[in-house]
């Protein structure tokens, strides 16, 4: 055991940025759990229990939020995943044009969400928008990308998909450039495929950059709202609502305490599903 | 989009010129982003700073629907309103909690002026009068496409069943029966808000009953209809194609040039086919909401917005002088001037040109008779439900059946009702 050697910095070194992570996080996150049992309108709180957590249970559209929230979250981040790391092996794999190419996938995360999803909303219009001119130019059916309710969902999340793979794409880059040239030198040595080579080196090796992009994109697919807000404002009706939309509906609407127990739910919501997440990835680093 | 009034920097100059030992005020002025509302102010602002050049503009856009909703009710309880500013009457004007946000506006001696029927609805819980119409009056129908009317021969109708058999030929003529515009939420509404005057007609009591927790619209058949109504034109195929996309101004562009033969909406919208379409205003025409009797035949109505002066402003005093003067004929004149006649002004006294848009003289004989008119029912009761758009959306699309609709619009309300702590609920 080695004595721990005294700090050169005295404690009060900590002090401007606990008092300003305490003003703006701990005191805004301790208040909102308060007013998630109060009646609020912004000026006048009145305590009404765990009321508004039965109200937001009750919620009809909860159900359908909750659950689209899940399938959104899923869907996005393992496409991002899959499709991020597919994109980093080509870009890496010293292709003519390869930095060019890498600045095209890159772009769409430069760009802002709400711009997205408005160009997008405009592309997917049934009747005059590019997409379907194009199906209908090639004699195909016209599709209600964002106005069927059935399909809204997943319009969007290809779009959020298209939008985001280039962050993953790019921590993948990183991720394949800190693999040794050895391993693949000596797999080849032992008659490796190129699919073999991809499926026992390259995979399990960049796996640090895998829980990376799992985590980063999970938890933004979980909390998404704004490109959904662009697109579809939850709808048609409530078919493409998450839990963030429904919560800022609330808001909306003024129900001040009923959308920050909603918040509430959100935090845990999260929390309940990345940190079993992240300690499950962690362990299997030790084990590898 | 805020755009410098360019008279005031004429008053300024004319301050300057003058010399004059003035106090200045710069009064702030947030009104919402309609071209009427943007018409009104612009016309109001210019006449008062010209009567009196020590007090000048400063005025602010705001958006429209929740997300203004959103923004009126976090200024004023942050204190950031400005000295005055336009929201609307009735159920939503009550959920401002104005008792204590907005001044007291029952003693300006122009409200001498002002309808008892507009004062009613910006009259807050503790009885006192705390705005001034901003505006006409609404009535909330069907506007229709005379011309298209004419060729096909068509009569405007009274009852449903009439209604739906002009849209049965109306389709069969390749044209589009009803638009709809569900991009917009708000304007999936109408058949459901539009239809109080025929639920009232059957249920008199309907509003005092709903807003004591014991009527409800999933189980009086009256108040169903509405539901019905945007279920059956779905149901029909009488819709645009493009109805899940549409906008608002889509919605008028289609009935004022005869792409659609209706487009149930609020007769303020006349405006914007004036100022956007104004080669089809002649051909647009408006009928209420027809009901299940053609003897039983009137039209939903929407009392105007307010102007309102919050309890806070530090210039009190001159925003209470401004808003006074909103109250005036000659004020009233102007809004008529700057956006034309879109309905009757709620000020005794302010007549209506005689050379009104077709659509408005078509709405006018209803104000003329007695009992052929009755208010909206966010104006009798503060109970609506936030969801509505939602929902009449999902029926209007055929995705949610109108029984169920209705189920879970009374849902909707009851947790409306609670969150404002009203009693019963």
């Amino acid at each position: 055991m080695t004595t721990r050697r005294p700090s050169p910095y005295p404690y009060w070194f900590v002090l401007p940025a606990a008092v300003i992570f305490t003003v703006l996080f701990l005191v805004p996150t301790v208040a909102s759990f308060w007013f998630s049992l109060t009646r609020w309108d912004l000026i006048n709180t009145e305590f009404i229990g765990l009321d508004n957590y039965r109200q937001f249970f009750k919620e009809p559209f909860l159900v359908q939020g909750l659950t689209n929230t899940v399938i959104y979250a899923v869907l996005t981040s393992g496409s991002k995943t899959v499709i991020g790391l597919l994109l980093a092996v080509l870009l890496t794999s010293g292709l003519r044009g390869q930095g060019f190419l890498r600045s095209v996938v890159f772009f769409p995360v430069l760009v802002s969400t709400i711009g997205v999803g408005i160009t997008f909303s405009v592309l997917m219009h049934p009747t005059k928008g590019l997409i379907n001119l194009g199906l209908a130019e090639i004699g195909l059916p016209r599709v209600g990308w964002l106005t069927e309710a059935s399909l809204a969902l997943y319009s969007i999340a290809f779009v959020d998909l298209w939008k985001g793979v280039g962050l993953a794409t790019l921590i993948y880059i990183a991720g394949l450039a800190a693999i040794s040239p050895d391993y693949y030198e000596a797999a080849r040595i032992d008659g490796a495929t190129r699919l073999q080579r991809f499926w026992r080196v390259t995979v399990p090796l960049v796996r640090p950059a895998t829980v990376t992009v799992v985590t980063l994109s999970l938890i933004g697919g979980l909390r998404s709202f704004d490109l959904i807000w662009a697109m579809t404002r939850g709808g048609p009706g409530f078919s493409s609502d998450v839990l963030a939309s429904v919560i800022y509906k609330q808001y909306q609407a003024g129900f001040y305490g009923l959308s920050t127990a909603g918040n509430v739910i959100l935090f845990l919501l999260i929390a309940l599903i990345i940190l079993p997440l992240t300690w499950w990835f962690n362990r299997r680093e030790v084990d590898l | 989009m805020t755009k410098p009034i360019h008279s005031a920097a004429l008053a300024a100059a004319i301050a300057l010129v003058g010399g004059l030992a003035h106090a200045e005020t710069t009064l702030s002025l947030l009104i919402d982003n309609n071209p009427e509302t943007i018409a009104f102010a612009e016309s109001l602002t210019a006449a008062y700073t010209a009567a009196n050049p020590d007090v000048t503009f400063d005025i602010e856009q705001r958006a429209t629907g929740a997300e203004g909703d959103n923004i009126v009710k976090t200024r004023l309880a942050t204190g950031e309103m400005a000295d005055v500013f336009n929201y609307n009457s009735g159920s939503l004007f009550q959920a401002l909690n104005p008792a204590t946000t907005l001044a007291d506006l029952s003693d300006l001696p122009n409200q001498a002026n002002v309808l008892d029927s507009f004062k009613s609805v910006v009259t807050s819980s503790d009885g006192v009068v705390r705005g001034v119409p901003f505006g006409a009056a609404m009535g909330g129908g069907i506007f229709y496409n005379k011309k298209l009317y004419e060729e096909l021969g068509l009569s405007v109708p009274k009852t449903w069943e009439e209604f739906m058999a002009n849209n049965a030929k109306i389709k069969e003529a390749g044209k589009v029966p009803v638009a709809q515009t569900y991009k917009d939420t708000w304007t999936s509404q109408l058949f459901v808000l539009a239809d109080y005057f025929n639920v009232q007609a059957e249920v008199p009591d309907f509003a005092a009953e709903y807003t004591e927790n014991k009527a409800k619209y999933a189980t009086t058949p009256a108040a169903m209809q509405g539901f019905n109504h945007l279920e059956e034109v779905f149901t029909a195929g009488y819709l645009n194609e493009d109805f899940g996309a549409a906008t608002f101004d889509d919605g008028m562009r289609m009935v004022s040039s005869g792409e659609a033969a209706h487009y149930p909406m609020l007769t303020f919208a006349i405006a914007n086919v004036k100022q956007n379409y104004p080669d089809n205003l002649g051909d647009l025409g408006f009928f209420a909401q027809p009901g299940a009797s053609a003897d039983k035949n009137g039209l939903t109505v929407w009392m105007p917005a307010g102007l309102y002066v919050p309890a806070a402003s530090p210039n009190l005093e001159e925003a209470r002088k401004f808003v006074d003067w909103v109250a005036t004929v000659d004020a009233c004149n102007l809004m008529i001037g700057a956006a034309g006649a879109s309905g009757p002004y709620l000020i005794k006294g302010c007549e209506l040109p005689a050379d009104v848009p077709p659509a408005v003289a078509d709405m006018l004989p209803y104000f003329q008779e007695e009992g052929r008119t009755a208010p909206a029912l966010e104006f009798l009761s503060p109970v609506k439900g936030p969801a509505l758009e939602q929902i009449t959306v999902e029926v209007g699309s055929g995705i949610r059946p109108a029984a169920e609709a209705a189920a879970l619009y009374d849902q909707d309300v009851e947790k409306q009702a609670k969150q404002l702590g009203l009693p019963n609920w």
